[in-house]
């Protein structure tokens, strides 16, 4: 309810709310927008119109054209909406599941478990996430869950942070003092009192993160280290276009559709995501904005 | 303070130590074979068969067990071998440091317009709360959120070089090229901009800036939202103080009371933000580099990790972790300078 009512007031969350709900129509009737063909291994594997390198502009055939090696780009762009929602989501559902567990476990014993844990954070937050990732998805071979682990591996730490922070904030708090006056278990006291109010800014920030992470996946892709070729992936298919991006001599803007769907594509998902994660931090704390 | 330092120095060998542990396991979970192909010159090498095979990673001690093989890394690391990178071509150390320049040279020029713009835009933001400004300002920074840096550097790409061809990729052309390494031509530094300058070359001195216009422009749109996103909060809270009330009640203009007495007082999280983005940028911009073709760190680290050119991956590691350690530090250090609160603690 408190949501719906700072939409109505907030018409630019709103249009991030709607561009959100958009893909996730364009997700789940994806068969139906753009049907497989009954000889296809997999619907992820986009169908080709010939094995001709050039790009073909958009046609009745197909209506956003087709890319390097006559991938079709409408194809690509439909299917690539699960692809993303599959990773985006993913990644951050396992980073805030083994964020939580460690920040949680480093907050309710302290000392040295804590310490470890944390320095384990710092190792990590030292890393180049980029590189990183690359190496762990060139190790592990093409692919979705590759990607996911790879991702996962290296970006679960800011939920464990936050998590420990909160909690050791939470813990001082005069309703835990009672809760554990009246006998509540340390566990009861963490699951049931402590973690569902420590959650908050981490939704936010899991919210945040859905979109980055699969700019993150498409970043991977367009490395050449994502997805396997012709995968219903917008990061492959941006990859492709940069192949064409410069385009004949006195025709630069020849191959502009091999660029432009794809990339609004991840363009319009990330930011309907990042649109949504910041109406929610503003709810969390008002200060922000209003 | 400096106690506060040196145990954070301290903590620098042992983040390397964990970390290079790690990149080294993730090495080891190749097979033998597998990382003789990344010490092999050419795959010719590999051509005599099982025997030789079998021979050479005798020879190079792959199949020893884990610990003496990480020591054998740790030894040279400890003597300043790095190791061989093939990807290059060069030892790893030799290749980080010619390409050291680049990275600098593209990350300065995008850093400066990058914090300038952050700070009159969050201000901006931050003053007029609500009216116009802000919502254009807040408009434009999830906008360069959520620009996926491929898509921007390649739209740069198809406008600046395919259509106007104002700014072509790479760091150089050809003819520049040529001169640069000819032996007339002094490397004082390693960054194009600076040695032209030194050298007198005003021709090549154009050219560098030709070649480095696109990343520079690609690079700050991308930076300079969350900057402004962080001068803006920083703003709204400032503005918020006490002090800025009562400066105002004195009678002070509302001009110099924002500018002087807020936005000084605002700059502090930004700093933060700032050198956290700069050690970032520093431990090398992947994307940006790869898409222009600009031979830095950046764009031989991602081909070193698609090739699982392992020596290459670990040095990289180090340097990054380096990068990002020392440019808290300075942060931390710098900070009692720009807020005297902080040293009285």
């Amino acid at each position: 309810m408190k949501f719906l009512r700072y939409l109505a007031r907030n018409p630019v969350s709103l249009l991030g709310v709607v561009i959100l709900l958009a893909f996730v129509l364009i997700a789940i009737f994806a068969p139906m927008l753009a049907p497989p063909q009954s000889f296809q291994l997999s619907p992820y594997d986009t169908p080709r119109a010939g094995f001709l390198a050039t790009p073909m502009p958009p046609s009745r055939d197909a209506l956003f054209g087709t890319t390097q090696g006559q991938y079709d780009i409408f194809y690509g762009v439909v299917w690539g909406t699960r692809t993303a929602f599959k990773i985006g989501l993913g990644v951050v559902a396992i980073s805030v599941l083994i964020g939580t567990v460690i920040g949680a476990v480093a907050a309710y014993y302290g000392g040295l478990v804590e310490e470890v844990l944390m320095r384990i954070v710092d190792v990590f937050m030292a890393v180049p996430f980029l590189i990183a990732a690359m190496v762990l998805t060139a190790l592990l071979g093409k692919g979705i869950w590759p990607i996911t682990i790879a991702l996962t591996t290296f970006g679960w730490m800011s939920y464990a942070r936050i998590v420990r922070s909160e909690i050791l904030r939470i813990r001082e708090m005069d309703y835990i003092h009672a809760a554990r006056a009246y006998g509540a278990s340390d566990l009861r006291l963490i699951v049931l009192h402590i973690l569902p109010n420590a959650m908050f800014p981490v939704l936010v920030l899991a919210t945040m993160a859905t979109g980055s992470m699969v700019l993150s996946a498409s970043a991977l892709s367009f490395l050449g280290v994502g997805t396997e070729e012709g995968y219903a992936d917008w990061g492959q298919f941006i990859a492709y276009s940069r192949n064409w991006i410069v385009g004949q001599p006195g025709n630069p803007f020849q191959f502009w559709y091999t660029l432009a769907f794809p990339g609004a594509a991840v363009f319009l998902f990330v930011l309907s995501w990042n649109l949504v994660g910041d109406a929610l931090r503003d709810m969390l704390d008002p200060r922000h904005s209003h | 303070m400096l106690t506060y330092a040196l145990r954070r120095l301290m903590m620098l060998p042992i983040v390397l130590f964990a970390l290079s542990l790690m990149i080294f396991a993730l090495q080891m979970s190749l097979s033998p074979t597998q990382r003789l192909a990344a010490y092999a010159p050419s795959p010719d090498y590999l051509k005599g068969g099982q025997e030789s095979i079998r021979r050479m990673i005798e020879q190079y001690g792959l199949n020893d067990p884990f610990y003496i093989q990480y020591g054998r890394w740790i030894g040279g690391v400890l003597t300043g071998n790095l190791g061989w990178s093939e990807t290059a071509r060069q030892p790893v150390s030799t290749a980080l440091m010619s390409l050291f320049p680049a990275t600098l040279e593209l990350v300065v020029l995008a850093f400066i317009p990058c914090l300038l713009l952050a700070v009159f835009l969050g201000s901006r933001a931050g003053i007029h709360l609500n009216r116009w400004p802000d919502h254009v300002i807040r408009i434009f920074t999830i906008l360069g959120w959520s620009f996926p840096v491929y898509v921007f550097g390649l739209l740069m790409l198809l406008v600046f070089y395919s259509a106007l061809d104002w700014f072509p990729p790479g760091r150089l052309s050809q003819w520049a090229q040529t001169t640069v390494s000819s032996g007339n031509f002094v490397r004082y530094t390693g960054a194009n901009t600076v040695d032209s300058i030194l050298n007198g070359n005003w021709a090549i001195f154009v050219d560098s800036l030709r070649h480095l216009a696109a990343p520079v422009i690609t690079l700050t749109y991308v930076n300079v939202a969350s900057m402004t996103r962080v001068m803006r909060t920083s703003m709204l809270e400032t503005l918020r103080q006490d002090y800025v009330r009562t400066a105002r009640a004195k009678g002070l203009p509302r001009r110099v009371v924002e500018l002087k007495h807020a936005r000084r007082n605002a700059l502090l999280p930004v700093a933060t933000i700032a050198g956290m983005e700069f050690a970032v940028m520093m431990g090398g911009v992947v994307i940006t580099e790869t898409i222009f073709d600009y031979a830095g760190l950046g764009q031989f680290a991602a081909k070193t990790a698609a090739n699982l050119d392992f020596p290459a991956v670990l040095g990289f590691g180090l340097y990054f972790a380096v990068v990002l350690v020392l440019m808290n530090l300075i942060v931390d250090l710098i900070y009692p300078l720009l807020d005297p609160r902080v040293k009285t603690q």
